[in-house]
C-alpha cells in the first residue's frame, strides 16, 4: 500500500515537472523545410529532416530508422510534386501515426501555393526520364517560394499549437523581413548577370533561374535523371559555344568528370551549387544556400569577365 | 547442339548488354522537353496540377513488372525452360478508407495465375501496431519476405527451394501484428507474430483445419552512420508437417544484412553484404529431420547504372538431410533507369546425391539473362 503511495505521489510529480506545452515534433523531408520550420517555430518546435542536404533527395532510402521518426512525430512537412515518391509513403503506413497522413492535420505539403514551373502540358511518358507529372519539385530554390513556405508553416504550426500562434506570428514577421532585405541583396549582385545563359547538370534550377533572370540552355543529363551520354555531351559542348555560355551549375551529389570535361573543352566554369540547407557544413540555415550560391555564381562570372 | 545453344545464349547476353548500353549512348539528338526554362504565366498551382485526372481519383495505382528469363547451359535436376516470361507481377495498391489499406500482388506465370499477396493494413492502430490481414509472404528472414523483382539474383537461394518449401517461399493466408518496440539511441527494432492457415504449397501441411502455422520475427535496424546501417532479423515458424496427426515442423532463420552508401556519391557507389542462416527440424515416419541452409551474397554497385554481385549458398533437405545441395553463382546487372533492369548470372549449382539424376552428386553449370521492366505507379525503392 505504501509502495503504491509512494508510486502515485513520483508518477504526479514526474506529471507536474513536464512542461505543460510540450514541443511540437516536427519531421521534414528536406533540411531546407526544416530550416523554415525551425525560424518560425522557434522554442514551440523540435525538428529533424530526413534526407541530408547533400545527398540527391530523389533517391533517398526508405531505412526503418525513419519509421521511429515518423511514429513521434505531431507533423511532417513533405516537398511535395512527388519527390518523395521513391521513399516516404510506405514509411508513413509503417509509422503507426495517423496524424501524419496525407490528409489529416500533421501533414504539409509545402509546394501548395508556391510557384512551380515546368508543370507538363502534353501527356507524360518515362520515354521523357524521371519526370515529376506535377511540375518541377526544386521549388525551393526561388526565395519567394520560400517565404510561401514559411507562411503555410506557420499557419499550419499556429492550428496545431494555438498557444504559440502569437510567437509564430512574429517569427514569421521577422523571417519575412529578413527574407526581403536578403533578396534585395542577392538581387543587386545578380543584377549584373541578368539574361546570362547557363547549363546545369539536372532540371533543379529552374525556379531559381527564374527568380534571378538567368536563361537555361541546357541540361549535361540528356533527359532527367538518364546519365551523360557522349552524343549528348558533344552537344552540349556545341550549345556552349554557340551561346557563349559562362557557367555549368552542378550540385554536390552529381559526378563531376562530364561536367569538368566539358569546362575544359569549352572555356565554361563549373560552379558547385547547392540546392539544400546541410549541402556543406556552412550551410546552416535557408539563407546560407543563397548566400553560399549567389556568391558562387557572382566570383565564377567575374573571373570569366576578366580573362 | 548443347554447347551451341550455351553459346548462343551467351552471345547473346553479351551483344543485348552491349547495344542497351551503346542504344543509351546515342540518345536522339533533340533536347529535353523540359530543357528550357518556361518563362511559364504565374498560373495558379497546387500539388495535384490540373484536373486531368478527376475520372481516376479513387482509382488504385497500378504497376506491372514484367519479368523475362532466358536460361544456357544444362541442368537436369532443376530444368528451367531455355526462355519463359516468369512470375510477372501485378501490383494493384490504394488507401482504402481513414483506417486501412488495401495491396494486390498478382504474380502471373506463362500459364497461370495466383495472388501472391493481398491484403489489408490497419495503419492507425493505437499501441504502435500494425496489422495485416489476408494473403502475404510470411516476415521469416528477409529474402523470403521479397518479391523476384527486388532479389539481387534471377533466382532465388537454394535454402528457400530446399527448407521454405519450393522456390515461392513461405506464403500464408492469415494474420501479422507487428509492434514498434523502439530501443534506446534512436535503434528501430520491431517484433511480429503472425498465424497462418493450411496452405498446400508452402513448408508445412495440414491435415485438419485447426492445424495453424505460426511465424515470429525480431527486426533490429541501426545506423551506424549516415552511410552505412546494419539490418538484423530473428524468425521462428512452427506449424504442422502433414506427415502424421501431431508431426510438427519448426524452422528457425538469421539474417544480417550490412548496407554502405555514402550519401554524397550513393548514386554511383554502394555495397550490400548479406547471409543468412536457415534451420528446419521436421517430424515424419523414422524420426526427426534436422536441416539447414544457408547463402551469403555481397553487391558492389560500379557506377550510377553497374552492379557486379557474388553468391555462395548450400542447403540440405527438409526431408531428407543426407542430401546437400550447393552452389556459387556470380552477377551482372545494368539498369538502364529505375524501370528496367538487365542482369545475367553465371551459375554452378552441385546437387547432393541421390538426385532425380544420378546417386551421386550432379553438377549443373548454366547461363541465366534476366530482363525486368516495369510499367505503370512508381513504386517506393525497396529497402
Amino acid at each position: 500500500m505504501k509502495t503504491a503511495k509512494t508510486l502515485a505521489a513520483a508518477v504526479l510529480l514526474v506529471g507536474l515537472t513536464v512542461p505543460a506545452q510540450a514541443k511540437l515534433r516536427v519531421v521534414t523531408s528536406l533540411q531546407d523545410l526544416a530550416s523554415i520550420a525551425e525560424a518560425i517555430g522557434g522554442d514551440h518546435v523540435e525538428t529533424v529532416a530526413l534526407a541530408r542536404g547533400y545527398q540527391d533527395p530523389h533517391f533517398v532510402d526508405a531505412k526503418p530508422s525513419f519509421i521511429l521518426k515518423l511514429s513521434r512525430a505531431d507533423l511532417l512537412i513533405v516537398a511535395g510534386l512527388e519527390l518523395e515518391i521513391g521513399y516516404l509513403p510506405p514509411l508513413i503506413d509503417q509509422s503507426r501515426n495517423d496524424k501524419i497522413h496525407p490528409g489529416n492535420a500533421g501533414y504539409l505539403d509545402a509546394s501548395i501555393g508556391c510557384d512551380i514551373l515546368q508543370k507538363p502540358t502534353e501527356v507524360v511518358t518515362r520515354a521523357m526520364g524521371d519526370v515529376h507529372p506535377y511540375g518541377n519539385p526544386h521549388y525551393w530554390t526561388d526565395p519567394e517560394n520560400g517565404r510561401v513556405v514559411a507562411r503555410a508553416i506557420s499557419a499550419k504550426l499556429a492550428e496545431l499549437d494555438p498557444s504559440g500562434k502569437a510567437t509564430f506570428d512574429s517569427n514569421l514577421a521577422a523571417f519575412e523581413a529578413r527574407l526581403t532585405a536578403k533578396e534585395r541583396e542577392w538581387d543587386a549582385k545578380m543584377a549584373p548577370f541578368a539574361g546570362a545563359r547557363i547549363v546545369t547538370f539536372h532540371e533543379s534550377w529552374p525556379n531559381f533561374a527564374k527568380h534571378f533572370r538567368l536563361q537555361i540552355v541546357g541540361t549535361v543529363e540528356p533527359k532527367p535523371g538518364i546519365p551523360p551520354s557522349p552524343t549528348h555531351t558533344l552537344e552540349i559542348i556545341n550549345l556552349i559555344a554557340k551561346e557563349k555560355v559562362g557557367v555549368i551549375l552542378v550540385e554536390p551529389y552529381f559526378d563531376r568528370k562530364t561536367p569538368d570535361y566539358i569546362a575544359e573543352k569549352t572555356g565554361s566554369t563549373v560552379v558547385t551549387f547547392y540546392p539544400s540547407v546541410g549541402g556543406i557544413p556552412e550551410i546552416k540555415d535557408y539563407f546560407d544556400v543563397f548566400d553560399r550560391n549567389v556568391d558562387a555564381f557572382v566570383k565564377a562570372m567575374n573571373r570569366k569577365g576578366a580573362r | 547442339m548443347k554447347y551451341s545453344r550455351y553459346w548462343i545464349a551467351s552471345c547473346s547476353i553479351v551483344l543485348g548488354l552491349v547495344s542497351i548500353a551503346s542504344a543509351q549512348e546515342t540518345p536522339p539528338p533533340t533536347p529535353s522537353p523540359t530543357a528550357t526554362p518556361a518563362p511559364a504565366p504565374p498560373a495558379p498551382s497546387g500539388a495535384t496540377g490540373g484536373a486531368s485526372q478527376t475520372s481516376n481519383y479513387f482509382n488504385p495505382s497500378v504497376s506491372v513488372i514484367g519479368n523475362f528469363l532466358a536460361v544456357g547451359g544444362q541442368n537436369t535436376v532443376e530444368n528451367l525452360p531455355s526462355a519463359s516470361l516468369r512470375e510477372s507481377e501485378l501490383g494493384v495498391q490504394a488507401v482504402v478508407d481513414p483506417y486501412a489499406r488495401a495491396d494486390f500482388f498478382i504474380s502471373f506465370g506463362e500459364h497461370d495465375v495466383s495472388v501472391e499477396e493481398g491484403y489489408l493494413t490497419l495503419t492507425v492502430l493505437p499501441a504502435d501496431l500494425l496489422v495485416k490481414l489476408g494473403r502475404m509472404r510470411v516476415s521469416f528472414g528477409k529474402v523470403n519476405t521479397m518479391h523476384l523483382h527486388v532479389m539481387p539474383w534471377p533466382d532465388e537461394p537454394l535454402p528457400v527451394v530446399n527448407l521454405l518449401g519450393g522456390e515461392e517461399g513461405w506464403v500464408g493466408t492469415g494474420a501479422s501484428v507487428a509492434k514498434l518496440l523502439p530501443l534506446p539511441g534512436d535503434v528501430f527494432s520491431e517484433l511480429t507474430l503472425q498465424v497462418f492457415g493450411d496452405e498446400p504449397d508452402g513448408p508445412f501441411a495440414a491435415t485438419k483445419r485447426s492445424d495453424l502455422a505460426y511465424n515470429g520475427h525480431y527486426r533490429v535496424f541501426a545506423d551506424l552512420s549516415d552511410s552505412t546501417n546494419l539490418d538484423l532479423g530473428m524468425s521462428y515458424g512452427l506449424g504442422p508437417a502433414g506427415t502424421s496427426a501431431d508431426a510438427k515442423t519448426t524452422l528457425e532463420a538469421v539474417d544480417a544484412t550490412l548496407r554502405w552508401k555514402p550519401l554524397v556519391k550513393g548514386n554511383y557507389r554502394s555495397a550490400i553484404l548479406r547471409g543468412e542462416y536457415f534451420l528446419s527440424r521436421r517430424d515424419q515416419s523414422g524420426g526427426t529431420v534436422d536441416a539447414e541452409g544457408w547463402f551469403v551474397s555481397g553487391e558492389y554497385q560500379l557506377a550510377k547504372r553497374w552492379w557486379v554481385g557474388v553468391r555462395g549458398e548450400a542447403s540440405q533437405h527438409a526431408d531428407n538431410a543426407a542430401v546437400k545441395d550447393t552452389g556459387t553463382a556470380a552477377t551482372l546487372t545494368f539498369w538502364p533507369s529505375e524501370f528496367s533492369q538487365f542482369r545475367a548470372e553465371l551459375r554452378q549449382r552441385r546437387y547432393g546425391g541421390p538426385n532425380s539424376v544420378s546417386a551421386s552428386t550432379y553438377t549443373a553449370n548454366e547461363v541465366l539473362f534476366q530482363v525486368q521492366f516495369a510499367i505503370g505507379a512508381h513504386g517506393a525503392h525497396p529497402f
